[in-house]
């Protein structure tokens, strides 16, 4: 996969390329502001953009903002930010423009998990949408009074975390240590009691048609 | 060559510095501008208390009479500025200008030292400074003038009658010390009505004042100071170590891949899960120096990123004007972050609701709690340096805790604060 990387600490720079290469992929630039990044990715037409969410000059929403210009320009590219700390305010922004390839959403402390780092990175180039776990625990704890997710039950919003990153039912049964049936059984209630949009995939649209409002 | 700062500093410094500088010119100035000022100040001061006393009778008197603090308020204004002929620097502080005076209307009390100035200046100090320029001015220059003025007449000088040339260089001879003489009396004059001027105009209950304006200012300074040395700690940890350390958590994610299973990726593991825990420690440390949402985003989204980590539910209604300044917002905060914390530690609450609005130029928040209340303030150290780092900014922090509960922690602070 051929990948641009945008983020202006040096150092963090060299390490995702490192981790990107040695998983196999071609990292074709790795930049440190968010005008560089624009500027490449019209040049080279990348697969993946891994891109930091502040970056210079202002250091508030550069790297978002050049995320958003990606996909408005070029829908296919697949997109996966990084965060250095938790702004769900930032997520809507990033959503509300997702039609396209994949959008990933993630904290940077995930990349130090190489595999589940990688294993993110070629969920979105296949399309798919990865929130960070942490961030959509904390979306869910706020909207605990109202909104489409009030009906929940504990049990069901721990598996809508783990749907929102993406996880297969297999895969949420382990974390969960419950079975495969059970998460099943949550999972259909918990698109019973959300509303989706039709003729997308179910387990995303559960999660962005919450997510989308909460923003 | 040394300047000196005022004229009072110069005739007691070296006499050739004083005599070569501006200082006695400015003092013959200064003189010499009491001449007129003072007797424009007489027939004002006489006109209108004669004609507020004659039409005292038909009340309009008591307007007249009552214009006078006004004009001696405004003979004040220019005495102060004239005092700085002589002495430039200012101790009294700042009076107020006249377009504050004019503004403030009556608000202003009399003051009766600024009457008894005029009164002085009219009745007094012109006439002396009349009799002082005269004096000194007219001696000094007829005895430099002498040999030329002999010429045409005998010159009488204090029973002293010059009629010859030798007897006019004698005076010549004498009237360079007189006018040395007479620089100095003419300045020690100016200077002794400059402090006196001085003294009536800006009393030292004025100077004590402006010392505590000055105080309360520097105060503010201050907390901003600590505000702005906080942010910089903050972002030198989330721009050095904190990346250093994420940077660590990459390398040893890269090596755990390389490195077989057994005892080696084993140590491995636990060094990752250690520089995570640093992380996080790191991270936590930042936010509580300074969180890095609060400077990017302000109050709402920074109360509300605390209100997310809460394990008591929190409901947050934050309805501000826009950014406030730097120092109220983290006072704010950290009041929300103490208060959240301390519910979560002893209150028992089921819930919290955290609400900020502005109310007349001042933030208010409350944090109020459904817990058991008996909450002691004092005994609260976090809340008690927030309580001292708000009366630096004219704020107040109170705690309202009766046993069985609700408690409340109230903030209200002056928005224009730093």
């Amino acid at each position: 996969m051929r990948v641009v990387i945008a983020e202006d600490v040096a150092l963090l720079r060299e390490g995702l390329a490192a981790i990107l290469e040695r998983a196999g992929h071609d990292v074709l630039a790795a930049v440190g502001d968010a005008d560089a990044l624009l500027a490449y990715v019209e040049h080279a037409e990348p697969d993946l953009v891994v891109t930091d969410i502040r970056m210079p000059p202002d250091f508030s929403d550069e790297g978002l903002r050049a995320a958003v210009a990606v996909r408005a320009a070029h829908p296919e590219i697949a997109i996966m930010v990084l965060s250095a700390y938790i702004a769900d305010a930032y997520l809507a922004d990033l959503l509300d423009n997702a039609p396209g390839g994949g959008i990933g959403y993630l904290l940077k402390d995930r990349v130090g998990h190489v595999r589940e780092f990688l294993d993110s990175i070629d969920r979105v180039a296949e399309g798919e949408t990865v929130v960070d776990p942490e961030v959509v625990r904390q979306l869910l704890r706020r909207r605990r009074d109202d909104g489409p997710l009030a009906a929940l039950t504990q049990r069901e919003r721990e598996v809508l975390a783990l749907m929102a990153q993406g996880r297969t039912n297999g895969s949420i049964a382990a974390e969960l240590v419950v079975s495969e049936a059970a998460v099943r059984k949550h999972v259909g209630s918990i698109f019973a009691k959300v509303p989706i949009e039709p003729a997308a995939d179910r387990r995303v649209s559960a999660v962005l048609a919450y997510l989308r409002e909460s923003g | 060559m040394r300047t000196s700062p005022d004229a009072w500093a110069a005739v007691r410094g070296r006499p050739w510095e004083f005599l070569a500088s501006w200082w006695p010119w400015r003092s013959i100035g200064y003189l010499l501008t009491t001449v007129p000022v003072g007797m424009t100040v007489l027939v004002s001061l006489v006109l209108l208390l004669g004609v507020g006393v004659v039409t005292l009778v038909v009340v309009v008197g008591v307007v007249v009479l009552a214009a006078i603090p006004r004009v001696t308020g405004g003979i004040g204004i220019l005495e102060r500025a004239r005092v700085r002929l002589v002495l430039p620097r200012d101790d009294g502080g700042a009076a107020p200008t006249l377009r504050e005076r004019l503004l403030a209307g009556r608000g202003l009390r009399v003051s009766w030292s600024e009457i008894g100035y005029a009164v002085l200046l009219a009745g007094v100090l012109w006439v002396v400074d009349a009799l002082v320029l005269l004096f000194t001015i007219t001696t000094a220059v007829v005895l430099l003038l002498a040999p030329y003025l002999v010429r045409f007449d005998t010159l009488g000088m204090l029973g002293w009658d010059i009629d010859s040339t030798r007897e006019a260089w004698v005076a010549f001879g004498l009237g360079i010390p007189t006018t040395v003489a007479a620089a100095y009396v003419v300045t020690g004059v100016a200077c002794g009505q400059a402090a006196l001027a001085r003294l009536l105009l800006d009393p030292p209950e004025h100077r004590l004042v402006q010392a505590v304006a000055d105080l309360r200012r520097s105060r503010v300074d201050l907390v901003g100071a600590f505000e702005t040395e906080r942010r910089r700690i903050e972002r030198d940890l989330h721009d050095g170590v904190q990346q250093r350390l994420l940077a660590l958590t990459m390398t040893l994610g890269r090596a755990e891949l390389d490195v077989p299973e057994g005892p080696g990726l084993d140590l491995l593991r636990e060094a990752h899960e250690q520089a995570e825990a640093a992380l996080e420690e790191l991270r936590f440390t930042v936010r509580g120096i300074h969180p890095r949402v609060l400077t990017d985003h302000g109050l709402a989204a920074a109360v509300d990123d605390i209100a997310d980590r809460s394990p008591v539910p929190v409901d947050t209604t934050i309805m501000l004007p826009g950014r406030l300044p730097a120092p109220v917002e983290a006072a704010a905060y950290f009041v929300v972050s103490e208060a959240l914390t301390n519910v979560a530690r002893h209150a028992r609450a089921r819930s919290v609701r955290v609400r900020a609005w502005v109310e007349r130029d001042r933030l208010v928040l409350t944090v109020v709690d459904d817990g058991d209340g008996g909450a002691d303030p004092a005994s609260g150290s976090g809340l008690a340096g927030l309580a001292l780092r708000l009366e630096a900014l004219d704020g107040t922090l109170d705690v309202h805790s009766p046993p069985g509960g609700p408690t409340e922690v109230r903030m209200e602070c002056p928005i224009d604060a730093g």
